[in-house]
């Protein structure tokens, strides 16, 4: 079972990537269960949400404590929160950041994964290239792609194509493609 | 047909297959995305011949309700928490009158303290009500048992309450699968009520009845549960004749063929103690599970037959009677009443409010009743160090303040934080 856990503030489409993240596994055959950090949820404030997905039957409901993965919306939550808590030896971090690991004062923290199990990606530059707004939710899901191979890219642009519709489904799934092949030229290079 | 979507709307659509011919209901988290799927599907047509009526609060909406189930309307609501309790002398009338309305309890916690997350103490406030209550253990279940609950609240002509984890179950995305129109329509015959207020043949429904036919009333609704008792069953096997799932039920047990200790619970932290049971099972611990899925009528017969001989059994309560101990624990003991050499139930409150349930937390829980089992109630994963901070504080002085609000500045969190 491969687990996935979103930090990101209110606002930032957290619950709703997890849950396109999961329909995109659900697209591929998979079992997936989807679920929000059941809080207040305010404009701004931290916001988890996650997602399992399995080959079988999902029965867990605990929260995710052991992520194999984390997918991080908004750099600024490193210094609020503790965000790696759990995070396997050998997961994978994605963060949303035009910025490097050096840069965000995580060089140390992205090193003690395998080599390329840890990525920054532009996401809001990239949405506001495509979408207009800095909403980093659906283009992070195509860095996913690249980076951990569970779901593939045109899983996500269909699971984006179900969440969203006209135009803004379509400027989604460009702006996922662009991150997807941004993660997997770096992973290429690397 | 398979669908990757969140419970409230894949409870929303079995539902509308149900072919409700009312629907009234009053929005609260977590039930509201139940009513506005259902809104939607009334608005644009896809739920025909079907009313949507707005109210101005859950009294009215289950008022509103007793009035369209006793013109004869197939009719359906839902509600949570301090919603459930503002409709709860309606909620005495609509079986007290025999009236089969269909209610989903997005199942959370009372407050005060104000908390809108998941336990059981809503649904358990209800119990003795009157209605039938059964639990979902998945938001497939979910989806199944509404479809058996119309059938059986109309058989016997009685309220069901299908009670479903508010947030876990009905804020979760998974895969469901929605049965199609022509296959819910087989199972499920249109309403053909016992009773109906109909101007053309008039007839009172909800007289005052007084010392003299009182008791024998209430003796009747009681025997209607009794029948339930065998009807659920059979419903059961009949759903999964044509659905091919095993859904519903009195109650379903998980590798309890040889196990030692027995866990009871109800709802979805099922799935959670079946994870952790595999695991503990794996290291050659013995334990297994009955998931009750009907809590009234109360299967007593059925669970005796599943615990008696064990060595142990350990009821996890998601609420608890203040001043007594939990409720299921206490109908667990009754059911193993007058039973020769029969185990003793140990009682764990846990989930309350919200607060996760976890594998680890189980297991340790497990591994305890086996080593040292205790009396009375055990919370799960308590704060002792926070209690008893307070406990000394509101010994040390008259005016200690309010509970709730000392714990919070103590736990250094503000009210509105997860």
């Amino acid at each position: 079972m491969l687990q996935i856990r979103i930090h990101g503030r209110g606002g930032q489409g957290v619950v709703t990537a997890a849950e396109m993240l999961s329909v995109a596994a659900f697209l591929e055959g998979k079992h997936a269960q989807a679920f929000p950090s059941f809080g207040s949820e305010r404009t701004g404030a931290p916001v988890v949400s996650f997602c399992r997905i399995d080959d079988k039957e999902i029965r867990l409901r605990e929260p995710i404590m052991e992520p194999d993965v984390l997918i991080v919306q908004d750099p600024t939550l490193f210094k609020v929160i503790d965000v790696f808590q759990g995070l396997k030896r050998d997961g994978y971090l994605l963060v949303n950041s035009n910025k490097s690991f050096a840069e965000l004062g995580l060089a140390h923290a992205a090193a003690k994964l395998p080599t390329g199990h840890a990525r920054v990606v532009a996401a809001s530059e990239i949405a506001v290239k495509h979408i207009g707004r800095p909403l980093p939710n659906a283009v992070l899901l195509g860095a996913f792609a690249a980076l951990s191979g569970t779901v593939r890219l045109q899983s996500v642009a269909a699971a984006i194509r179900e969440a969203f519709s006209g135009k803004v489904a379509e400027a989604n799934v460009a702006a996922a493609t662009e991150a997807f092949e941004a993660a997997a030229s770096a992973a290429a290079a690397a | 047909m398979l669908k990757q979507v969140e419970g409230s709307i894949s409870t929303a659509e079995a539902i509308g297959l149900c072919r409700p011919e009312v629907i009234c209901a009053y929005p609260i988290t977590p039930q509201t995305h139940i009513v506005e799927g259902l809104g939607r599907m009334v608005r644009s047509g896809e739920l025909k011949n079907c009313e949507f009526i707005n109210v101005e609060s859950e009294f009215g909406a289950l008022s509103a309700c007793i009035g369209s189930s006793a013109a004869g309307a197939r009719t359906y609501t839902a509600t949570s928490s301090q919603g459930l309790l503002f409709m709860a002398e309606a909620v005495y009338n609509a079986s007290g009158m025999g009236l089969p309305i269909v209610m989903t309890l997005g199942t959370r916690a009372i407050g005060a303290p104000i908390n809108i997350w998941n336990d059981h103490s809503d649904a358990m406030s209800m119990r003795d009500a009157g209605w039938m209550q059964l639990f979902a253990e998945t938001n497939q279940e979910s989806v199944d048992l509404h479809i058996q609950a119309f059938r059986l609240a109309e058989a016997v002509s009685m309220p069901v309450m299908v009670c479903v984890d508010g947030f876990i179950l009905t804020h979760a995305v998974e895969r469901v699968d929605v049965p199609a129109q022509a296959e819910v329509d087989a199972f499920l015959p249109p309403y053909d009520p016992v009773q109906v207020v109909d101007p053309r043949e008039p007839i009172s429904i909800g007289a005052m009845v007084g010392p003299d036919a009182f008791t024998e009333v209430k003796y009747l609704q009681n025997y209607k549960q009794n029948l339930a008792l065998k009807l659920i069953p059979d419903l059961a096997s009949d759903f999964k004749k044509r659905f091919g799932r095993d859904s519903g039920g009195l109650l379903r047990t998980y590798r309890t063929e040889d196990a030692e200790m027995v866990v009871v619970a109800m709802g979805s932290v099922n799935g959670t103690i079946k994870d952790t049971i595999d695991e503990m099972r794996a290291d050659g611990f013995s334990i297994g599970l009955v998931t009750l899925v009907s809590y009234r009528p109360f299967p007593t017969e059925e669970l005796r037959n599943a615990l008696k001989g064990r060595k142990h059994v350990v009821v996890v309560d998601k609420s608890f009677a203040i001043g007594m101990g939990g409720q299921l624990a206490a109908d667990v003991d009754h059911a193993l009443r007058n039973v020769d050499g029969a185990p003793h139930a140990l009682s764990c409150i846990a989930g309350l409010g919200g607060r996760p349930i976890t594998r680890a937390s189980l297991r340790e829980l497990f591994r305890k009743a086996r080593k040292e089992p205790w009396e009375g109630m055990l919370f799960l994963d308590l704060n002792q160090k926070v209690v008893a901070t307070e406990i000394e504080h509101m010994g040390s002085m008259r005016r200690s303040g309010p509970i709730a609000e000392n714990l919070l500045r103590r736990l250094s969190v503000t009210p509105a934080a997860e």
